[in-house]
């Protein structure tokens, strides 16, 4: 959710940076012949190149009752090829003083490494080589399953607020995949395997399913050259269709989740609303969503913060948020922590005078040009951190944008009216597209009650 | 969309181990090539900072420091410097609240502070073009802060809330209870953000008293990076920060060095996952045996998946998903600190082969293979912490606060290079053989502790 977010500003800054003419970077798009998509984007400033790879495959791609097998897959992915057996990348990638992780969201799995400049061409000979070359035994896959299973506990089990968030995926969403943590069901987690994670594999990693973004101090005719005497050397494995998930009927009934943890000594209420992606939206409503967004939620002048917490005086903290980058469907977030005293549905009545005022009222010309010149300014922040740019660009291009609307971005930004941010609005915060959670505090530890 | 990202330092530590755990990584690194030029720039009015004139980026990165943090907390206010730098920018001369962030958001300048336990930070980002008007911001908020009692209790309630939060939070739990067992009875067994009993008692004159105490000139540590050059920044310089006072007023510190080695302390709390917080002696960044520890650090723990620690708790047994350690230098102690998370039925195992593994590190150090990696991976990876001006004007920070000079650059690989096997045999043997305090928070299954709780 959090990176999403981030993501999104990266989209902002990026945009302005390229409308820059001092900025002099280098920019190029190309496809390798096995259908690879290839972004190098050019910044000289330290000798050090920020190397990723993102296959078109994440959790929403997952067979119903395999849950959690992209993100175990991507765990996999480090346990070594025929060619660089076991660790022997990871190893490569210390010794030459790089980092490198991995990620796995809904509808993407990208790998990346940041090293100095000069050993990029080493990094994609290894990254082509594990597009296939993947080698498992059941020796590497089972205790790297207990890891996944501590990271569940880590980073859901032990988290009454991410527990929450769960559920409300799961509620927002009646019918598609996206209702499913990227995590996996812990139980459906417990039962993968080395097959599952092998058949996972050969059906979606492949050149011509994987888009490769280079961002650092590079230039594309070396970085082409490169591309192509490694991972242009990778053949196919199958033929990829547009990615069709099952698809939200319409939603003609509010939600609400509660979740009670002992542990919890702050309520939380939170409200998220199914709206369009930048890729699903119509031409427009997008960049409208994140005006609507930023007004509504982003900083101490929000009206939210502002409304609830300085003036009325019955919330710690409050906000929105509109994490766009996405295939088929995106959230539209709002949250409130409530001052001792004050019940979750007080807060809930005051979260909605607040959205019903932008639905009838609309926003101001002040706030509008406001949200604009911040979203604007992002950009040149994200020009000061090249993985945050290749991050952007991949995220982007792994949800069917295109390069061009992702250069496009300030344009668009700038196009937004106080009209379209209100038919946003209006569309789009209708409570029957909506979830609402409320995070409380319960009696007894289950320990005690069993 | 949630990532899940295969980062191996687990959250729960404290914000003021994250950060060091930050500054220490970035501060390993050896410079391979520096091809930016560090200047030494002291404005007429005596304020000094050190800059990179980058104009490739058309903005302004800022960095600074005032030596005291939460250490400087009066007794029975600790939470004191946290409260402080949460209301630095809630207003300030003419400006309330919300004209200050008003000023800020049109101009989208940000600007925000932080108290850790020796410092009191603050960092600035501005578009070139709106430099004047960031500044001028910034100085109103060092020097004619407001303290608005409405504000203050804004404040004071968000951070009671976290720390009610932090109450039944594993993470929190292990960490307060680790550095309040090492450092007992001295200001850093202190948690940084208070207790819900000293965070009430503030008073706004508390906070008051504690600017006038700790914003001053002289222990102000400053670092700018991006597109300014040496003359402008004089001018701001002292425009910005010339009208505090010459000297802060610091109550001593004294020297400590962590307890309780040997102790295994377990909270007990109903969580499926059981956190563990160790650690004992550090080493100081002055000590000649400083790049041996950090060698040695990287080595053990140090987050890399060549770690030992790595290997043996998380890739053979699978036992958690993140294990590392990192050494913590403050001006006053230094202490070698880490943890994991695990499952409960196998918590005692884990808790075991950590000590053993490092039992037996102290006792033979590294293998000379090993110690060959990890100079090159030090030497190596320095310049991935200088492709952001904000992390090159952080890390400029800290070399100041450490007292190394702008030569250090081209210094670092040299020290590096300069540790021998016998070194770090040697050192894992100092640093290493007198226990470790371990917190261990969950249903433990086969934790034996020394400590009933």
């Amino acid at each position: 959710m959090k990176i999403a977010k981030i993501l999104l500003l990266i989209v902002a800054l990026w945009s302005a940076w390229a409308g820059r003419a001092h900025a002099g970077a280098e920019f190029s798009h190309f496809t390798l012949a096995n259908g690879l998509e290839v972004v190098v984007v050019s910044d000289h400033r330290a000798p050090v190149v920020t190397h990723m790879i993102w296959y078109k495959v994440g959790s929403a791609d997952e067979t119903p009752g395999k849950s959690g097998l992209a993100h175990f897959l991507e765990h996999l992915m480090f346990k070594g090829t025929e060619k660089n057996p076991g660790d022997a990348f990871s190893r490569h990638v210390a010794e030459i003083g790089g980092q490198e992780n991995a990620f796995t969201a809904s509808d993407y799995t990208g790998f990346y490494q940041r090293v100095p400049r000069s050993h990029l061409k080493e990094m994609m000979a290894l990254e082509a080589d594990r597009i296939t070359g993947l080698v498992l035994t059941d020796d590497v896959v089972r205790p790297e399953l207990n890891v996944v299973l501590e990271e569940q506990n880590m980073r859901i089990a032990n988290n009454p607020a991410a527990r929450l968030s769960e559920q409300m995926d799961a509620a927002l969403y009646l019918n598609h995949p996206y209702s499913r943590p990227v995590i996996g069901w812990r139980p459906e987690i417990e039962q993968l395997n080395r097959e599952d994670a092998l058949a996972f594999y050969r059906r979606f990693y492949s050149p011509n399913n994987a888009i490769v973004v280079i961002a650092g101090d590079v230039t594309p005719d070396e970085v082409k050259a490169d591309a192509e005497a490694t991972y242009g050397k990778v053949a196919n494995r199958a033929d990829y269709t547009p990615r069709r998930r099952p698809m939200e009927p319409a939603q003609e009934a509010p939600r609400t989740v509660t979740l009670a943890d002992f542990r919890v000594e702050q309520p939380i209420l939170n409200r998220d609303y199914q709206v369009p992606s930048e890729t699903s939206a119509k031409a427009g409503e997008s960049e409208a969503i994140e005006v609507l967004a930023h007004v509504l939620g982003s900083g101490e002048n929000s009206r939210l913060y502002r409304r609830l917490v300085i003036d009325q005086g019955i919330a710690l903290n409050a906000g929105a948020n509109y994490s766009g980058t996405a295939l088929d469907y995106s959230k539209f977030a709002m949250f409130g922590s409530p001052k001792p005293g004050v019940s979750l549905q007080q807060l809930e009545t005051a979260i909605d005078t607040v959205v019903g005022e932008v639905v009838t009222q609309g926003i101001t010309a002040d706030e509008l040009e406001r949200a604009k010149t911040r979203l604007i300014a992002e950009a040149v922040y994200a020009e000061d951190n090249q993985a945050t740019l290749a991050r952007w660009y991949g995220s982007a291009l792994a949800t069917g944008q295109t390069v061009e609307s992702v250069r496009d971005w300030p344009n668009r930004i700038r196009a937004v009216t106080v009209e379209s941010v209100q038919h946003a609005a209006r569309t789009w915060l209708d409570p029957r597209r909506s979830v609402t959670g409320y995070l409380v505090k319960s009696l007894q530890s289950e320990e005690k009650r069993s | 969309m949630i990532s899940f990202p295969r980062a191996r330092l687990r959250s729960g530590f404290s914000a003021f181990g994250v950060a060091l755990a930050l500054v220490a990584a970035a501060f390993l690194f050896a410079a391979s090539a520096w091809a930016t030029t560090i200047e030494r720039v002291v404005s007429p009015g005596g304020i000094e900072a050190w800059l990179v004139n980058e104009p490739a980026v058309p903005l302004i990165a800022m960095e600074f420091a005032f030596r005291g943090g939460a250490a400087q907390d009066a007794p029975g206010k600790s939470g004191t410097a946290t409260l402080v730098a949460a209301l630095l920018d809630a207003g300030a001369g003419e400006l309330d609240s919300k004209s200050f962030s008003d000023r800020l958001e049109r101009k989208a300048i940000q600007l925000s502070f932080s108290a850790q336990r020796d410092t009191l930070r603050g960092t600035m980002r501005t578009m070139v073009e709106n430099r004047d008007e960031a500044f001028d911001l910034l100085r109103l908020a060092m020097t004619v802060p407001r303290f608005d009692a409405k504000e203050v209790e804004i404040s004071r309630a968000q951070v009671l809330s976290s720390l009610r939060r932090e109450t039944t939070s594993p993470g929190d739990i292990a960490s307060r209870r680790w550095w309040e067992t090492a450092f007992e009875g001295h200001p850093y067994g202190r948690p940084v953000n208070g207790t819900l009993d000293t965070v009430s008692s503030i008073s706004v004159a508390d906070l008051k008293s504690y600017a006038q105490r700790v914003l001053a000139r002289e222990k102000l540590t400053i670092a700018v990076v991006g597109d300014i050059d040496a003359d402008t920044l004089k001018i701001l310089l002292d425009r910005t920060f010339g009208a505090l006072p010459a000297k802060p007023d610091l109550v001593a510190i004294s020297n400590a060095t962590p307890r309780g080695l040997g102790r295994r302390i377990e909270v007990s709390l109903d969580v499926p996952q059981t956190v563990v917080d160790f650690g004992g002696p550090g080493i100081s960044r002055q000590d000649p045996d400083f790049m041996a520890a950090y060698l040695i650090n990287h080595i053990l723990g140090g987050g890399s998946s060549a770690s030992r620690l790595y290997h043996e708790v998380r890739e053979k047994r699978g036992l958690a998903y993140s294990v590392s350690d990192n050494l913590v230098w403050l001006d006053h102690a230094a202490v070698m600190f880490g943890g994991t998370a695990t499952r409960a039925d196998r918590a005692g195992e884990t808790v075991e082969l950590i000590e053993k593994e490092i039992g037996r590190f102290a006792e033979t150090g590294p293998t000379a293979g090993e110690l060959i990696e990890a100079k090159k991976y030090l030497n190596s990876a320095f310049v991935l912490n200088l492709d952001s001006s904000s992390k090159i004007a952080a890390l400029l920070v800290q070399l100041q606060l450490d007292g190394l000079g702008t030569d250090y650059f081209t210094q670092r690989a040299a020290m590096i290079d300069a540790v021998t096997l016998e070194d770090t045999r040697r050192v894992a043997k100092r640093l290493l053989d007198k226990g470790l305090l371990v917190t261990v928070v969950g249903k433990p299954r086969g934790f034996v502790s020394s400590t009933a709780n």
